[in-house]
């Protein structure tokens, strides 16, 4: 179906859902190198004023990519809970941005409605709204998740603690994981990108952070973010896996470029939940997930179907709902300036992922970053940093001192969670600020183990 | 909490000013990320380039990629993979076929490849007997990606491409060159068909080691016709990476 919009005495036309989806959004270079972003000013505005009258029921009628060919449109249309958007599926686009904003859209009425919404609708509405708009409706929802930490309550503020190290030295990523540690990061998980994706790497690593964190009895959960596939194997090996890591994308396709399908992830689950490790509860504990996402891949990976880069990270976020994950992660700066050119488009993009990715009902975090070739700096880092602290993220990166020497770009650093939740009045997860108060005494000891003896697996085994 | 700085390169233990890092260490941090930007935006003097390879007794041909500017070519890779007009007429030109051609690309660092990828060819050179080798002329290439080698070497009529390029610069290495090398390239070839030597730079892999290794790499891959994760699984020695 094609779709039109008339400005003054020129009509602008749209041929199907995924052009006008396209055409509205706002400007970003991925967009405009895949060829389908307005080709003025205008354009874009005509395009959002079709989609606003455009009836939410529309998205349900005219699927962006065939359900017959696309694993991801099947999962999310099978489980679409019809009932849950009783509330709002009369409502056009537009008056659904109104109605978010509204005092109706209460947080229980927000949570009601994420599993009604179909994530091409989430992708929709975000593209007629300002960034005030992305705050203020974010900032409603409360997406809460227990491993051995309960992430995302109101008040608080959680971090990934990122120890890489260029060779995956155990002693380096120990060194990092204390000065973490010592600077309250680490409550979301201590998550390791190895330079490796060998089994024995990952199997050495995983027991490392293990062992940290039985010696210094910290409440967290870890992460080595190999391939699921990697991190199976070490789970048949007897490797302690706490969180399951995969990278994912919005089309069967981009998925299928990362390796991965929906098959392969329901296994390593299923995996993952027998090893009871997380918190008690039905099935030894259900938020076990960690996914990574970011707007772009699916573009790179030549997989797009024709959609902009945001619908195709919206569609990412209806994969990752489906595995009740403990974490999502956007990390959108990362795949460069090609995608998402300078500090403004970073910025807006990390801002539609949370807010997408919170309506739909998912524990978002956000890996504020950029890399030196884009059009970004600390300034652009700090402005988006406070902007998601406002709009309640549930957890950032913590990278020492913001320089990633592993995968050579630029994070958050512990200092700046510092920073957004002293400014905010934010605290860490409850379970983690309780072991901070009693046990951070113990953590200088640790460090002079380490800088006396070096061996970091040995000095954690004491 | 200096003493963890002894181990990990990473910025660990900083000074604090309240919650934020310190103004000595927030300016080393400044310093760094200017000197990776001037890195990807400074001059490819491919003049001054051209005289270096030519003195080390190879002839060279400047190419420029689709990409006219700087930030046409950050926001458009798939012109950097792709020759200019003139350019593609310039290489159709040149005689051939060569068992070798050899391609410097500015990349994302024109200082990585401006400091380093002369002394690098010099190096080649001298250990290949080119009576067995005959090397098609240096294609200097601005504005180039890696992919850029594929149309470059197909059009000179080469059985291998030797692409040294500028890598994207981090906040510890502006200046660090990767090689990757292509059995019968031609448009369309994919990284899993590359080899890749990275992180070339004076306190990363030497000249001299990358020398070594480059070499290996171009006799086993003519030997065995061709490049790649094949020719990977082929026990080849140091630090080699898929691009």
């Amino acid at each position: 179906m094609s779709y039109a919009h008339t400005v003054g005495s020129v009509t602008h036309r749209f041929d199907d859902l995924k052009t006008l989806l396209a055409r509205a959004t706002p400007r970003r270079s991925g967009d405009e190198l895949a060829g389908v972003a307005a080709r003025t000013a205008k354009e874009r505005v005509a395009a959002q004023m079709a989609l606003a009258d455009l009836p939410l029921g529309e998205f349900r009628r005219e699927l962006l990519v065939p359900y017959e060919t696309d694993e991801v449109t099947r999962l999310i249309v099978d489980e679409l809970d019809g009932a849950a958007l009783a509330n709002v599926a009369h409502f056009t686009v537009g008056e659904f941005r109104d109605w978010l904003l509204g005092e109706q859209a209460t947080p229980a009425a927000l949570a009601e409605l994420a599993p009604g919404l179909m994530p091409e609708m989430a992708a929709a509405v975000s593209k007629i709204m300002r960034v005030q708009d992305l705050i203020a409706v974010a900032a409603k929802i409360r997406v809460v998740t227990r491993f051995r930490t309960t992430v995302g309550l109101a008040g608080r503020l959680s971090t990934r603690l990122q120890p890489n190290h260029p060779t995956d030295d155990p002693a380096g990523i120990a060194a990092s994981i204390l000065d973490g540690l010592l600077l309250e990061s680490g409550d979301a998980v201590i998550g390791i990108n190895p330079a490796s994706d060998s089994v024995e790497s990952v199997v050495t690593l995983l027991r490392m952070i293990d062992r940290v964190r039985t010696t210094l009895r910290i409440p967290a959960q870890s992460c080595v973010l190999a391939h699921v596939t990697t991190q199976m194997e070490a789970m048949r090996r007897g490797a302690p896996v706490d969180l399951v890591f995969q990278s994912i994308a919005g089309t069967e396709a981009a998925n299928a470029s990362f390796g991965v399908n929906l098959g392969m992830l329901e296994e390593a689950w299923q995996a993952a939940r027998d090893l009871k490790r997380g918190a008690p509860g039905d099935e030894g504990g259900n938020n076990i997930m960690y996914f990574e996402t970011g707007q772009g891949s699916a573009l790179s990976a030549n997989a797009h179907h024709g959609m902009d880069q945001q619908t195709c990270e919206a569609r990412a976020y209806g994969v990752a709902r489906h595995f009740r994950p403990m974490l999502v992660n956007t990390v959108v700066g990362f795949i460069g300036p090609e995608y998402l050119y300078d500090g403004k488009q970073i910025m807006r993009a990390g801002l539609e992922d949370h807010f997408c990715g919170k309506l739909l009902g998912l524990p978002m975090g956000c890996d504020i970053c950029y890399t030196n070739h884009a059009e970004a700096d600390q300034d652009d880092m700090d402005a988006l940093l406070t902007l998601l602290g406002t709009a309640g993220v549930n957890f950032i990166m913590g990278v020492p001192g913001a320089d990633d020497v592993m995968l050579n770009y630029q994070s958050t650093s512990f200092h700046d969670a510092l920073y957004v939740r002293g400014l905010l009045g934010l605290r860490p997860a409850p379970e983690f600020e309780a072991w901070l108060e009693r046990h951070r005494p113990e953590l200088p000891r640790a460090v002079s183990l380490l800088a006396s003896g070096g061996n970091a697996e040995e000095l954690f085994r004491a | 909490m200096l003493e963890l700085r002894r181990f990990t390169p990473a910025r660990v233990g900083l000074e604090r000013a309240g919650n934020a890092i310190g103004t000595r260490e927030l300016l080393a941090f400044q310093l760094a990320h200017a000197r990776a930007r001037d890195a990807v935006h400074g001059p490819f003097d491919t003049g001054a380039l051209a005289t270096e390879i030519e003195a080390a007794g190879m002839q060279t041909l400047a190419v420029a990629s689709a990409a006219r500017d700087r930030p046409e070519y950050l926001r458009r890779p798939d012109l950097g993979r792709r020759l200019d007009g003139a350019s593609r007429r310039a290489v159709g030109e040149t005689g051939g076929p060569w068992d070798v051609v050899f391609v410097v690309a500015d990349g994302l660092s024109p200082l990585a490849v401006q400091t380093q990828a002369a002394a690098l060819l010099r190096a080649v050179a001298e250990r290949l007997d080119r009576a067995e080798w005959r090397i098609g002329p240096v294609a200097i290439a601005s504005q180039g990606r890696v992919a850029l080698g594929d149309e470059i070497g197909e059009a000179m009529g080469a059985a291998l491409t030797v692409m040294l390029v500028g890598e994207r610069p981090g906040l510890s290495a502006a200046d660090s060159m990767g090689v990757y090398l292509t059995w019968s390239p031609r448009a369309g070839r994919t990284d899993a068909e590359r080899n890749c030597i990275s992180n070339i730079r004076a306190e990363g892999l030497s000249t001299g080691a990358a020398c070594e290794l480059l070499v290996f790499l171009m006799r086993e891959s003519r030997r065995r016709c061709l490049s790649g994760v094949a020719l990977k699984a082929g026990a080849v020695p140091g630090i080699i990476r898929e691009p």
